[in-house]
């Protein structure tokens, strides 16, 4: 019987013959925590006397939570976390780094690795074809210090992809149909493996907003073979020495397989309070919005932020609705600076934050007020999540969003292409 | 033999609703932040749990974000086990990283302020209020290891590594 990626993966990890169901131990490629869960990991590693890291060159801490600080409290913990770096060597990305996981696709990720973050959205690296997956505080401070874990062998469902995504339509509206599809518990435990000749439309950074929602379905990881596609974005990001050629056995065993069309695709949300509940965003016209981001893990890189300025080019944004927007990395800051794409937003009324997480997660930089609405790319919207438990969350995709922002209230972008 | 009161909620209770992301700030400062455990599903739990008191969810119990504090303020609070039809699995591993019991089991037959019993070796929950006697899926050996022990920190201190 043949593999799927993930028993591959954890197979060449744990040195055996890992089969879903087995629990392996497993080297691990890179453990990092980001700057609301780093200074627990910290002090677990504390709690535990360990004598350093196992890896100080595989081990990662970034501060794009709350970046740059918007209180002493968290000023306080950056401070702990850049101590902890320079005393045992670790890899650190301050604040205006960008997010960690885009950071960790642009610069870490290799096909192949096994990839532990304290963060739930590490499952974005399965992008690249690496087993990513969030563990908590104490898991990654384990492995900070025994560079190694243990999983139990995922079942996995195999994602069969045909079609191509017709005008206005991306990879959130892929991903939300899916959780849709299979519900918010609907991979619990388990991998979700994509796959099928719908695969080659699918470039890195549509790539890299599935898998990040892979959590959302409660997948432990969600696997892109590593292909041409993979070579051609690692290439671009001067590592091609990063690249093998990973995919799974023709005869590997799955639990099911979901069958999605892009082509038959139409742009999707998700509406409050739960990313499962999703509706096509024509039929939620009307749905008032006050305000809109752009930005995150999921939907802040180059090609999203290109398609909001596409969207709003020469145009301005409905006068009471306001529109954040955050580059996930500085890299993709400075080539929206160089296509033009931040000038033409700033000039359509857009507010431009430092790369990093920004409004998602209820800190800074756009947090929301009782019985407020947000059309936000982000990948939960969960109740609370952005400021007040009031608030409403919708999610959809980036050009969604950008047609939101001219109308005001929840609009298909295929009206205003 | 755990004791305690049955505090009901319903399914896909989220990390945001246990302990939500608007108080990161004081995740340096434990006891300010468990002020906060389950504010978003019922703003008065912190008041009303008690020692060995449990926290029975729906399905998909957790779901979220990786923060190890969710289960950590839920432990502060003096839950002795999370009860759930289904766990979303970090949250699952971090209880367990962090010595707190979750229990999969049947849990539609229990009401909020039900008194049960919890015989985490037995694996069965027995509700005095119902009558009703439940049983729990056991869980892998690597994890009742770190339940044994207290939580990971301590059972690698223990170890010094994973035994498997």
């Amino acid at each position: 019987m043949g593999k799927t990626l993930a028993e591959k993966i954890l197979s060449l990890k744990s040195g055996g013959d890992a089969r879903a169901g087995d629990i392996v131990i497993v080297r691990v490629d890179l453990a990092f925590a980001q700057d609301t869960t780093g200074p627990l990991t910290i002090r677990q590693f504390q709690a535990g006397n360990f004598k350093g890291l196992a890896n100080p060159g595989k081990t990662a801490l970034f501060f794009d939570h709350a970046a740059p600080s918007p209180n002493r409290e968290l000023a306080n913990d950056h401070q702990f976390m850049r101590r902890f770096a320079g005393e045992t060597g670790c890899l650190i990305y301050d604040i205006g780094s960008g997010v960690c996981h885009q950071l960790v696709a642009e610069s870490l990720a290799r096909p192949g690795d096994v990839i532990v973050g304290a963060d739930s959205h590490t499952v974005t690296a399965g992008a690249l074809g690496a087993f990513a997956t969030g563990m908590g505080s104490s898991d990654v401070a384990v492995v900070f210090a025994l560079g190694k874990t243990w999983f139990r062998v995922p079942e996995s469902i195999k994602i069969l992809i045909s079609g191509s995504f017709g005008p206005g339509v991306m990879a959130k509206d892929l991903v939300l149909n899916l959780i849709g599809n299979i519900g918010a518990d609907g991979a619990t435990y388990k991998a979700l493996e994509f796959g099928g000749e719908g695969l080659k439309s699918l470039k890195v950074p549509d790539r890299l907003t599935v898998a990040n929602m892979a959590v959302e379905a409660g997948a432990k990881a969600g696997l892109f073979p590593a292909d041409r596609v993979t070579k051609e974005y690692l290439s671009r990001q001067k590592r091609s020495e990063d690249f093998r050629p990973l995919a799974a056995d023709i005869d590997a065993s799955y639990e099911k397989t979901v069958n999605i069309n892009l082509t038959a695709l139409e742009p999707t949300v998700a509406q409050p309070h739960q990313v499962e509940n999703t509706a096509l965003a024509r039929e939620l016209k009307g749905t008032k919005i006050q305000q809109v981001f752009i930005g995150t893990c999921t939907n802040g890189r180059l090609e999203d932020i290109a398609a909001a300025a596409k969207i709003m080019k020469g145009r301005k944004r409905y006068p009471r609705t306001r529109l954040i927007i955050a580059p996930a990395s500085a890299q993709i800051l400075l080539d929206a600076i160089g296509a033009g794409y931040i000038q033409t937003l700033v000039e359509a009324g857009a507010i431009i934050m430092p790369p990093g997480c920004a409004a998602c997660l209820g800190l800074h930089q756009g947090v929301l007020a009782g019985g407020e609405a947000c059309l936000s790319t982000a990948n939960r919207n969960f109740k609370g999540r952005m400021g007040s438990p009031q608030a409403f969350i919708y999610l959809g995709s980036p050009a969604t969003a950008a047609a939101t922002a001219l109308t005001g209230e929840i609009t298909d972008p295929r009206e205003v292409l | 033999m755990l004791k305690g009161k049955a505090f009901k909620f319903g399914d896909n209770i989220s990390t945001d609703h246990i302990i939500p992301g608007r108080f990161a700030y004081l995740r340096s400062n434990l006891p300010e932040l468990a002020k906060h455990v389950m504010e978003d599903a019922d703003p008065d739990f912190a008041g009303k749990v008690s020692k060995g008191d449990f926290i029975v969810g729906g399905g998909n119990f957790g779901l979220g974000s990786s923060r190890e504090h969710a289960p950590l303020v839920i432990k502060m609070a003096g839950v002795s086990a999370i009860l759930a039809k289904s766990v979303a699995r970090i949250f699952f591993r971090n209880a367990i990283n962090l010595g707190l019991p979750v229990l999969i089991c049947d849990t539609d037959g229990i009401n909020d302020g039900d008194e049960l019993e919890v015989d985490l070796a037995g694996g069965t929950v027995y509700d005095k209020t119902s009558g009703e006697k439940l049983t729990f899926s056991r869980l892998p050996e690597v994890m009742l290891d770190i339940l044994d022990e207290g939580g990971l920190v301590p059972y690698i201190q223990k170890y010094g590594d994973f035994k498997l």
